[in-house]
């Protein structure tokens, strides 16, 4: 039975490990645009502008309020309908087919950001005020007391929600497989029609998760260890 | 539970005909599948809930066992089912274990032969892992002092749990537990890829035959409609707790 996961023509673990580059590609991409699409949400929420503030208000609630799957399939769907309803709107006569794969990172991305904004702006609310006041005392600048004095600490406070969070983009990508992305889970299915032996192949993809997660578990511990360090442990 | 179902019926005829008027064509068309969707969901997430806390009480208990046996289980246990995405251990449960079929499942082929079983199944092993894990956390933060005080007055070892040592756990993990049951909710949404008509299988179905996308957009609403109720009640409750 092991034979199937074997690599090369008659086994799928070659095509498992495929899964494996794209599903974790897929959480990099999603990431790496969520985390700067966040930055910006926490730095609009931070605003004094009430309507920027209250936009990005609700898009977080909006987030944190549907389900991810729901999110996923709108912007799949929506994505391709509005760039189709524009072109034609533009005059011209073509269909565009969106990438599956763009589909899913801006969809989990979506995600993400209004997940992490949260975290970062928790962490800049835990930079005690009084350092800032002193910073500017000493006479920096606004702009110099954030890069100096609250930047370095911000990371301190937003590393453990961070790790987090990554680990829940992990989890989430499997849903990609919905959507027919060739990502990890997706191609246990296809294996597991192929060979008429499913569970073989599901309970594979689960454990290459679950090896994914305690690693990226491992390291995020490590990295809050870093952070710490040099501080009075509490 | 034919009384259940009347009721069930009446609410949904009530509110599609309070809806209908005022929303769109394109919901008040399938209003009652919506509803009737949104019942599922319901349905799920408070089993889902409720049997979960029971696993979650249990495996947050033999977490804090000093039986090396009972303690690496639980952890095993937690760990797996956080560790991997709820929608793999749905396939794993009913396509792969479905997949055995009756003659090797046995007595157990009935809860397998339903999407929605297996849903709520995989839903409160899920949660419990979740919660056990939020449990412990306010477990481990209650003074030792005071489950020794509480033996000390003759308590037995379940007595001072279930009465000293678990309702100031709740108490401190309430909020977090409240998260839990949201994202609960967002993950139950997952069964609609094993045949479950819930709110999203529901959205799915009418998805694919008007190819609307306003469609999503109704379910969203719905599913945040769920989140506020979820929010409000958890909110009462931290309230609640609060007096004396």
């Amino acid at each position: 039975m092991f034979e199937l996961l074997s690599f090369g023509d008659t086994g799928w673990g070659d095509d498992l490990l495929k899964g494996v580059v794209i599903t974790v590609q897929l959480a990099l991409c999603s990431v790496a645009l969520g985390f700067s699409l966040g930055l910006l949400l926490a730095i609009t929420k931070l605003s004094s502008f009430k309507i920027l503030r209250w936009t990005a208000e609700a898009y977080t609630l909006f987030v944190r309020g549907v389900p991810e799957f729901l999110i996923l399939l709108l912007v799949f769907f929506g994505s391709e309908q509005l760039i189709n309803s524009s072109l034609a709107a533009m005059g011209f006569e073509a269909t565009v087919a969106v990438p599956k794969f763009a589909a899913a990172v801006a969809g989990l991305s979506l995600i993400f950001a209004a997940y992490s904004c949260e975290v970062f702006r928790g962490a800049y609310l835990s930079v005690p005020v009084g350092q800032m006041e002193a910073a500017e005392a000493v006479g920096m600048t606004k702009m110099q007391g954030f890069l100096h004095i609250r930047m370095p600490q911000l990371w301190r406070f937003a590393i453990p929600g961070l790790g987090n969070l990554w680990m829940v983009m992990l989890k989430d990508t499997s849903l990609a497989a919905v959507i027919a992305l060739d990502e990890l889970l997706r191609v246990a299915k296809v294996a597991g029609e192929a060979t008429t032996n499913p569970l073989l192949f599901f309970i594979t993809a689960g454990l290459i998760y679950l090896a994914m997660t305690a690693l990226s578990d491992i390291l995020r511990d490590k990295a809050e260890k870093s952070a710490q360090k040099g501080m009075a442990s509490s | 539970m034919s009384v259940y179902q009347d009721a069930k019926y009446a609410v949904s005829d009530a509110a599609c005909a309070a809806l209908t008027p005022v929303t769109p064509d394109s919901f008040g068309q399938f209003c009652p599948r919506f509803i009737d969707g949104f019942f599922v969901t319901v349905e799920l997430l408070v089993l889902s809930c409720a049997l979960g806390l029971v696993i979650a009480i249990s495996v947050a208990f033999a977490r804090l066992s000093s039986n090396m046996f009972l303690n690496k289980a639980a952890f095993v246990y937690s760990y797996v089912f956080r560790g991997t995405p709820l929608l793999v251990q749905l396939w794993i449960m009913y396509f792969g274990l479905g997949s055995l079929g009756a003659e090797n499942l046995g007595f157990l082929w009935p809860l397998f032969k339903e999407g929605w079983t297996i849903g709520l199944i995989v839903l409160t092993l899920n949660t419990g892992a979740y919660v056990s894990e939020i449990l412990r956390g306010g477990l481990v933060n209650i003074p030792k002092g005071q489950m020794e005080a509480a033996v000390a007055t003759g308590m037995s070892w379940f007595q001072s749990m279930f009465h000293i040592m678990l309702p100031q756990a709740f108490k401190i993990a309430w909020p977090a537990y409240g998260n839990e049951v949201v994202l609960l909710m967002k993950g139950s949404a997952l069964v609609s890829t094993i045949t479950v008509l819930d709110l999203m299988g529901q959205t799915r179905t009418v998805f694919s035959r008007s190819y609307n996308l306003e469609v999503y957009a109704y379910s969203a609403v719905l599913y945040l409609i769920l989140a506020g109720m979820i929010t409000l009640l958890f909110k009462f409750g931290e309230n609640r707790m609060k007096t004396g």
